[in-house]
């Protein structure tokens, strides 16, 4: 299970950002699939990004005058939402891959969680409100709208939108000065953090998970649990790298569904179904 | 009729999936009625200086 995560996730990854021209000239795609987004968190000013990124087509549509529903970026949230939940967070999300990898270094001893972990968790839903929503509604940047979230946090977009670009155009590089600082701190901590706990950003930061973690209790795709094959020897507890108890597995909108609970588990009572459902949980 | 029948079952949980995917595409017509893919194709073809730390 963990080579076949490994191997979506850098598929999709490289599928998803396949505009190699792009990376050699310092360019971004500008071709009719940027109509629609991944369901990851991908920067749409990456030079390989083939489509767009939900959550700034989100705050385009925030940023736009006056007030309009975002009816777009909602129906990409519910279409991606309703089927998958936090399965894309898990599987198909680049910036998730770049921590898991991280993860992997060999130092440090390794912790699941921050302290205060009860508390910060709620941090992405105050990112989700404040910044996306809020941010990108009454944040003015001259006359016009900020998309606040892009412009003060994102690490993607800073990584996988900021350095290739300024690597490889020098009029960009001339340009960059205290705001690049800002973004480029941020994201060395949060690469730093990511080798010491698991995914930082998707636990305490990201607005994407904290949307999709809302669907988690009813998509398509779920982990099942067998409630009567089950055992309670804690396994699949042991194994999340999330701490989240069997109760807690798929329903919870922390469950990011890496599908580690399904290995570890050896009554093998715990598997993923493409069912929504309500009896296994309760 | 066979909705009215059976609208315990269409309404459970175990359904939710299915209102959230239609309500999707519900919302992906109306956002393309109103031209909203072209505001989110215009940022997403220019390079986004926010994004990038500049801007």
């Amino acid at each position: 299970m963990n080579k076949l995560r490994f191997s979506v996730q850098i598929l999709f990854t490289i599928f998803t950002n396949g505009y190699v021209y792009g990376f050699l000239k310092g360019k971004i795609y500008q071709g009719p699939f940027k109509y629609t987004c991944v369901p990851g968190l991908n920067c749409y000013s990456c030079p390989g990004a083939v489509a767009s990124c939900p959550i700034g087509a989100l705050q385009a549509l925030l940023n736009q005058q006056g007030f309009h529903i975002p009816f777009s970026a909602l129906g990409f949230f519910f279409l991606f939402g309703s089927l998958l939940g936090r399965f894309v967070c898990g599987w198909l999300c680049p910036f998730g891959l770049v921590q898991d990898l991280l993860h992997k270094i060999p130092i440090f001893r390794k912790r699941k969680r921050l302290p205060l972990h009860p508390i910060l968790k709620y941090g992405k839903y105050a990112v989700l409100f404040l910044l996306v929503c809020v941010g990108s509604l009454f944040l003015f940047g001259g006359f016009a709208k900020v998309p606040a979230f892009c412009k003060y946090l994102c690490p993607s977009g800073t990584l996988f939108g900021a350095l290739p670009l300024l690597s490889t155009n020098p009029l960009l590089r001339s340009q960059a000065g205290g705001l690049f600082l800002w973004k480029l701190g941020i994201l060395l901590l949060i690469l730093f953090l990511s080798i010491k706990v698991y995914r930082p950003f998707c636990q305490y930061l990201c607005p994407l998970g904290a949307i999709y973690g809302w669907f988690n209790r009813f998509s398509l795709l779920q982990i099942h649990l067998e409630n009567e094959r089950c055992t309670s020897c804690g396994a699949c507890e042991k194994a999340c790298p999330l701490s989240l108890s069997v109760q807690e597995i798929s329903c919870s909108p922390e469950c990011i569904r890496c599908g580690k609970c399904t290995q570890a588990c050896p009554n093998r009572c715990l598997h993923f179904t493409m069912k929504s459902n309500e009896d296994s949980h309760k | 009729m066979d909705f009215y029948k059976n609208r315990k079952r269409w309404l459970s949980r175990s359904s939710l999936w299915l209102w959230g995917f239609l309500a999707g595409i519900l919302f992906l017509g109306i956002g393309s009625a109103r031209g909203q893919f072209s505001v989110m194709w215009r940022k997403a073809v220019m390079i986004c200086m926010e994004c990038i730390g500049i801007g």
